[in-house]
């Protein structure tokens, strides 16, 4: 599986931002089915996709290293990836986008596995439309992505654990054990809830206290 | 139990209740009323000379009024903290001091009856709500004779009767004549499975705990008859298979069908009269002594909390989890989890794994020392917003304020907002954005759509949580459908912003479909709710312009229902056909004008 380069010239503004779109083979997933390299090119057309190629596995090592190759080789300034579902990815290649030095959320997916291929195996030519659809929107949404930070505030190391029954009991160990401190409120005078008037309990046939 | 009364990080207050919860996840606020014990609880030993000349006597709630107790007491001999108690509303001696021959007896001084109601202040980062359950009340099941005939005893009861530190010291003896009964009936699912009376929902110990109860009658009794009237035994659990078989084997008599009737005979016995549906025949059994299993509900206080921190119930009252399979301790309000029957009816050994799962959960949250606050979240833009208070309405966690009075811009708290974007969709003024999801960015996709061919495509909305991911399933399950849709992901269908379906149809689009979790499913609390309303709003303004309503469809679709998305997707292509260029293009021209 040979991978298509098609470079752009690079545009000269720098506030213009610099896509890069990677439209993953999925092996044979999502290559039986559409014509990447097709959607490869047509992409490659639209502007501000600085790169555009068709590529094995995405998420593969190799795969993620061409990847930053070309983040860093044509200044991209964000990524298309068009692969499989968000829901299964999106932190592989969000964490790919930061460890080449750029903002995680200037990340888009385009899902070509399970809402396209797999789901329309019996017209290629429907789904190879589809797909490029599907980058096209991407490549829109991309273009106007900010980068987001995540804040972070300070937080106060301890559990209000409402309710000393067996499992406020339990949760109140488990969190002091492990050196967390806790404040544990019972309305009632003792704790133990239900299980403190229970002789035996099953299924060990045991006391329960 | 002991272990929290000394363990150097655990701080207990008993006798105190949560009154009040603020802020959020990181760093709550908890005001705490703590009641006064009248007793030194670090000082009393537990020696019991107080109790010996107190002169209350009264039932003891512990054994379920099988026994009395003085107006000071120790709940339980193993009770912690292992420190007497007064029932103020019950003691002589308070105020004007008449009695206080217990201050007398005490002689380290431990009682005093100036002590009073604490308010208590902590902050905390995280919150775990285990605040069980409470057995039915079967005296509603008035048939049953419970109350009526002395010798009908509820299943704690009897627990309390067996057991060798209660009030009869482990014997069984029928509560009018002392003596124990040579047989005895179990009816199973007292306030549980019914539709009119207690829960609808099967309480999950019931069937297990007869079963001990009449291993443990066999051991003590092996001569008594027992009989257990059933609905069917849920004996589900590991192990549990076990005992039930060691009970029938013990000649234990299971007997499938409920009383219709109980009646008291002469000697004080009970008259079952039951339909044996194994059978079909009705069935009169004599028993001397007959037990109600009791089913359980969620805790009396469960309410108070669910508002106090803006938690979620089912709607059998139980607190509601974040999800059923993957969240099973989450509380959709981060930072909170549930542990124990607080969230549904469950046993010893599933609320002791539910809170170490809870804990866990609490540590992952809490063990960097910092909370990240998830950056999809909204965002006022100050000059446009004129205060008018919508989004704070619509907001499913509180985390707008608005001073609709003063007229001050709204303020999003980042660290509650969960990122839905439904305040974005319903904002008049535009003037809230939703990170990452910005009106800008999704109406781009719509353009790139609907620009080329729009006639040829199906524009869908699709949230994150459950319509997209039940698209997903579709695909992992090569469900085909026709390939003519294209989804547009926000994270809720709340997102989803009326002039998006204004410009979809501006653009040409001939259908438009928006989906989301369904009703009650929904990931970020209740914002389908403002989805759903969003779109009979839209539906009507259509009717009006004369655009036809049907090609805008609203489907709930969870992330299982990888067939009914490919379904859904057929239909709403067989819709597309439907509509002609001509439509399009007067719709096109109604609304471009
Ligand atoms: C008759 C009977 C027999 C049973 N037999 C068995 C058995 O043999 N084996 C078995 O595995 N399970 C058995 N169970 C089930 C077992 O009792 C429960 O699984 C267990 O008690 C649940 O523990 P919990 O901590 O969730 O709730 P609980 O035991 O109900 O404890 C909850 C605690 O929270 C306190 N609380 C409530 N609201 C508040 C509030 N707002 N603020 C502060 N504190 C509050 C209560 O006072 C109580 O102490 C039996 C149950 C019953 C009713
Ligand atoms: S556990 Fe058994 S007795 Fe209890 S509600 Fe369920 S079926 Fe009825």
């Amino acid at each position: 599986m040979e991978a298509t380069v098609l470079v752009k010239e690079t545009e000269p503004a720098a506030e213009n931002p610099r896509i890069g779109v990677y439209v993953c083979h999925c092996g044979l997933n999502i290559a039986q089915t559409v014509d990447c390299r097709r959607v490869a090119e047509s992409t490659a057309l639209l502007s501000d996709v600085i790169v555009s190629k068709d590529i094995g596995y995405a998420c593969s090592e190799p795969g993620q290293q061409q990847i930053k190759d070309d983040i860093r080789e044509y200044e991209l300034d964000r990524v298309v990836v068009a692969s499989c579902s968000p829901r299964l990815h999106e932190p592989t290649f969000r964490q790919m986008l930061q460890s080449s030095g750029l903002n995680p959320y200037l990340l888009e997916m385009a899902n070509l596995r399970e809402q396209c291929s797999w789901v329309h195996m019996k017209d290629p030519e429907g789904a190879t439309r589809k797909a490029q659809d599907l980058v096209k929107m991407a490549v829109s949404r991309i273009r106007l992505l900010q980068p987001l930070q995540e804040d972070t505030l300070p937080l106060t190391p301890r559990t209000l654990v409402i309710g000393g029954g067996v499992a406020g009991i339990q949760a109140a160990l488990d969190l002091a054990d492990n050196g967390y401190d806790v404040v544990l409120v019972e309305k009632r005078p003792t704790i133990g809830g239900v299980m403190a008037q229970l002789d035996k309990t099953f299924p060990t046939m045991d006391c329960s206290i | 139990m002991t272990d929290v009364g000394r363990h150097p990080r655990i701080t207990l207050y008993t006798l105190s209740e949560v009154v009040d919860v603020k802020g959020y996840v990181g760093n709550f606020d908890v005001r705490i009323l703590k009641k006064a014990r009248y007793v030194n609880e670090k000082e009393c030993t537990a020696c019991g000379e107080c109790a010996k000349v107190c002169p209350v006597v009264r039932p003891d709630e512990f054994n379920l009024g099988l026994s009395s107790r003085r107006a000071i007491f120790s709940p339980f001999p193993q009770a912690v903290p292992s420190a007497y108690v007064i029932n103020i509303a019950e003691c002589l001696g308070h105020n004007p001091v008449v009695c206080a021959k217990c201050v007398e007896a005490c002689d380290k001084g431990c009682i005093n009856f100036h002590m009073s109601d604490e308010e208590i202040v902590e902050t905390v980062g995280s919150i775990v709500v285990a605040t069980g359950l409470e057995v039915y009340d079967p005296t509603e099941m008035d048939e049953y004779g419970y109350t009526r005939f002395p010798n009908v005893v509820t299943s704690l009861e009897f627990e309390r009767l067996i057991n060798a530190g209660g009030p009869t010291g482990g014997e069984v003896l029928r509560p009018t004549d002392r003596k124990p009964p040579r047989s005895i009936g179990f009816v199973q699912c007292v306030g549980s499975r019914s539709a009119k009376r207690g829960g609808s929902y099967c309480s999950n110990i019931c069937c297990m705990n007869t079963v001990k109860s009449t291993l443990m009658l066999k051991e003590h009794y092996p001569g008594v008859d027992i009989k257990v009237f059933y609905i069917d035994i849920r004996a589900f659990g590991k192990g549990f298979e076990d005992l039930y078989t060691r009970s029938r084997r013990l000649g234990v008599h299971y007997l499938r069908g409920l009383p219709g009737t109980v009646a008291e005979g002469p000697d004080r016995g009970l008259i079952v009269s039951v339909e044996n549906t194994a059978t079909g025949k009705l069935e009169t059994h004599h028993l001397d002594m007959l037990v109600l299993a009791l089913g359980m509900k969620p805790a009396s206080s469960t309410q108070r909390l669910q508002e106090m921190l803006g938690l979620q119930l089912t709607p059998d009252g139980f607190f509601l989890e974040a999800h059923p399979k993957l969240q099973p301790v989450d509380a959709a309000t981060r930072g909170v989890f549930y542990a124990g029957c607080a969230e549904s009816p469950k046993d010893i050994k599933e609320s002791v794994t539910q809170a170490s799962a809870a804990a866990a959960r609490a540590i992952r949250l809490m063990h960097k020392g910092e909370i990240t606050t998830e950056p999809i979240t909204s965002m006022v833009v100050a000059e446009a917003c004129k205060s008018c208070g919508k989004c704070a309405e619509v907001c499913p966690y509180n985390a707008i304020s608005v001073d609709v009075k003063r007229k001050t811009p709204a303020v999003v708290n980042t660290a509650a907002c969960a990122g839905c974007g439904t305040c974005a969709a319903e904002c008049p003024f535009d003037a809230i954005v939703m990170n990452h999801f910005t009106d800008d960015q999704i109406l781009h996709q719509v353009h790139a759509l609907l620009e080329e061919d729009s006639k040829e495509k199906v524009l869908a909305f699709a949230c994150n949580w459950c319509s997209y991911a039940g698209a997903d399933f579709a695909g992992v399950s090569r469900l085909q459908y026709p390939p003519n849709v294209r989804i547009i992901r926000t994270m809720c269908s709340g997102r989803v912003d009326e002039k998006f379906v204004w410009e979809g149809f501006r653009m040409g689009a001939p259908v438009i479909l928006v989906s989301g979790c369904h009703i009650g499913d929904c990931h970020y609390i209740d914002a389908n709710h403002w989805t759903e309303k969003r779109v009979a709003k839209i539906h009507k303004k259509m009717a009006k312009l004369g655009i036809r309503p049907e090609r805008l469809q609203l489907e709930w679709i969870s992330a299982a229902e990888g067939v009914r998305f490919a379904e859904v997707m057929k239909r709403m292509e067989a819709l597309r056909e439907q509509v002609s260029f001509d439509e399009i293009a007067e719709t096109v021209r109604i609304l471009t004008e």
